[in-house]
């Protein structure tokens, strides 16, 4: 499971980071989404990697070793949150850089 | 004192709430809104002066240290806001500069777009959250809502300049995003917390295994804020972003660089001061050398500049590499000088935004340019005039802003009399002392002298420049129109640097509260211990009848 988790975030921070350095706006976005996943979920394995763990104890009593870390998941939840909302944000301002300049580059012109 | 105490959230509940209110009225009420917002900051204002006198109440100790338990549960569980003297002294700087470029946005600027008010509000809302926070992922989210705000401002007034501008700072931001939250999790992931305090106690006992993640971690969140701050090579994208931001935005953008040398400073000396174990004085080499880098960048960048807006921009990333330097020498006369520069240079940058669109006005973008070109290609046709030109009257405008040009020039080049020189000294006396002032056997390292040189050289750039575009504007300018100037934007740019003045007249007093702030950031036992005894308070007694 560890291996799977780290292959598909190296998968995903990879391919961000590749389409992050494109000239194009929309390669862009959807590379700063890509890595927003890839973060997110390193994010998740920081509380260490437990099949079948709730992360809310039921009683005071009981082994904390039988439960996941609820921490983590908390602060994926706010980082979704914040990342999409920002996302959106700059989706706006793509396309009203296109409407300005007329071209998609994310200088706003093209390259001679 | 219970209400006191409770004063502890209100620089971030008060905005937050002015913002949202002003979000229920439509774009036509503009002057209410106005008056709103300006009695917000005000109140602001107040309430950053009544918690410094507090943070500064007990001189003889060490640290006097505020901790509000949000949700009243104790510290390392709980989340908490934390007041010391460095952060009622962010606070106070913040809704100073907010004063200054809200007053001088309601000539003109808050007409030219929407929710310019609630953007504002909302980005005070994070600055003053960000400074107060107790522990590293409240940061994160305080981080968010200024940068979230800070894009809509960065954009106001639109334009295909502003788009693309905004379009690389909102990129760069977003990536920094990603690499702050690797870094927190990296530190969750290692020692089981994200409270400050509790990391500082929780750091020396790391294992040698683990040690390598912890310090990666923290390498790649202190990179996030190094974006932040513009260290060289991170900082290309500054000056472009913050010259092609509307004046009073540009102004209050001098505060958002401050917040990531304000975290570096915190972080560096709570989590690898002396007491951190095999971690002390991590990344201090890297802050001192990226530094001495950034004041060379930027000086370069100030004396190439052609426009006024750029050599500020550049001048953001002197002051920004000054701060880092004397964080990285760990010395705590030296961070005692760099907290009275970080205070002094920020309102001379702030005043000198605003004053540079006063300026502007009278002048075609591109006479800038000529000038400078003129310069290199030699201009005959002045010494034909000069004849002519004896005893030509200069309006009374151009006066007022010519006297308020020379003393940001005065201040960024930290030439004495004013507040900047002030900083300089203190900062130059504790570089050539130190081992404190009288102590015979003080050597000091090559690295020191070399920090004294470009403290000094980029001074000199700094005169040079301001020189130059002061007599392109003023005395030679190409064309001769006179700007309008309201007194209410006039004021704002006078009231920053009467401040300076101010500074340098009770340089005594702010230089003891430095020295009491740059101690208490040294030996940050007494901060660590406040925040984790911070008592609860006991619940109400209906929840005991069950």
């Amino acid at each position: 499971m560890e291996l799977i988790l780290a292959i598909g975030i190296g998968v995903f921070v990879g391919s961000g980071v590749w389409l992050l350095l494109r000239p194009r706006t929309y390669q862009v976005i959807v590379g700063l989404s890509l890595i927003a996943y890839g973060v997110n979920l390193f994010i998740f394995s920081m509380g260490r990697l437990q099949s079948n763990a709730a992360p809310v104890l039921a009683s005071a009593t009981i082994d904390p070793a039988d439960y996941t870390d609820p921490i983590p998941q908390a602060l994926v939840l706010t980082a979704i949150v914040i990342g999409f909302a920002t996302t959106a944000l700059f989706l706006v301002l793509l396309l009203v850089s296109r409407g300005l300049t007329g071209s998609d580059h994310v200088d706003g012109r093209e390259p001679n | 004192m219970a209400w006191a105490n409770h004063l502890l959230i209100a620089p971030i509940l008060l905005p937050l709430v002015t913002g949202a209110f002003l979000l229920l009225f439509d774009e036509r009420r503009r002057s209410f809104k106005a008056l709103v917002s300006l009695f917000s900051t005000l109140a602001l204002l107040a309430i950053a002066i009544a918690l410094m006198t507090y943070a500064d109440a007990a001189p003889d100790q060490d640290a006097a240290t505020q901790v509000y338990l949000l949700g009243n549960w104790a510290a390392p569980f709980g989340i908490v806001l934390v007041l010391d003297r460095l952060s009622a002294l962010m606070l106070l700087l913040t809704s100073v500069l907010a004063i200054a470029a809200l007053t001088f946005s309601l000539a003109r600027w808050h007409k030219s777009g929407p929710h310019f008010h609630t953007l504002f509000q909302f980005l005070l809302m994070g600055l003053n959250g960000a400074f107060l926070t107790g522990d590293l992922f409240n940061l994160f989210v305080f981080f968010e809502v200024f940068l979230a705000a800070s894009y809509g401002l960065a954009l106001h007034g639109s334009g295909a300049q502003r788009v693309k501008a905004g379009l690389h700072y909102v990129v760069i931001n977003l990536a920094g995003a990603s690499l702050f939250l690797v870094g927190v999790s990296l530190i969750y992931g290692v020692t089981g917390t994200l409270n400050m305090a509790d990391l500082a106690l929780r750091i020396p006992l790391v294992d040698a295994d683990n040690r390598m993640l912890l310090e990666a971690g923290a390498a790649i969140l202190g990179i996030a804020f190094l974006i932040k701050a513009g260290m060289w090579p991170l900082g290309f994208w500054l000056p472009t972003t913050y010259s092609a931001a509307a004046a009073p935005v540009a102004a209050i953008f001098a505060m958002l660089s401050k917040v990531g040398i304000y975290i570096l400073l915190r972080l560096s000396l709570l989590l690898f001061g002396a007491d951190a174990g095999a971690s002390a004085g991590f990344g201090e080499p890297w802050l001192l050398y990226g530094g001495m880098a950034t004041i060379t960048f930027g000086a370069i960048g100030v004396l190439a500049s052609q426009a006024m807006g750029r050599l500020a921009g550049s001048y953001v990333l002197v002051s920004s590499g000054t701060l880092l330097a004397a964080i990285g020498m760990a010395n705590v006369s030296v961070t005692a000088g760099a907290l009275f520069y970080l205070v002094s240079s920020t309102l001379t940058i702030s005043a000198f935004f605003l004053l540079i669109e006063l300026v502007e006005r009278a002048q075609d973008p591109a006479a800038d340019v000529l000038a400078v070109t003129m310069e290199v290609y030699g201009d005959d046709m002045d010494e034909e005039e000069v004849e002519e030109e004896v005893g030509v009257a200069i309006p009374a405008t151009l006066v007022i802003l010519g006297i308020c040009f020379t003393a940001c020039a005065v201040l960024l080049a930290g030439m004495p009399p004013l507040s900047g020189f002030v900083a300089k000294f203190a900062m130059l006396t504790a570089l050539l002392n130190p081992q404190g002032l009288g102590a015979s056997d003080g050597s000091i390292s090559i690295t020191a002298w070399g920090f004294v040189t470009l403290l000094i050289l980029s001074g000199l750039a700094a005169m040079i420049a301001m020189t130059r575009a002061g007599i392109r504007t003023f005395w030679a300018p190409i064309e001769g129109t006179v700007p309008r100037v309201l007194v209410m934007e006039f004021a704002p740019v006078a009231f920053l640097l009467v401040l300076c003045i101010g500074l340098t007249i009770q340089g005594g007093r702010v230089m003891t509260y430095m020295d009491a702030t740059a101690r208490s950031l040294h030996s940050p036992r007494n901060y660590i211990a406040d925040v984790l005894s911070a008592p609860s308070l006991p619940g109400p007694k209906t929840s005991e009848a069950k």
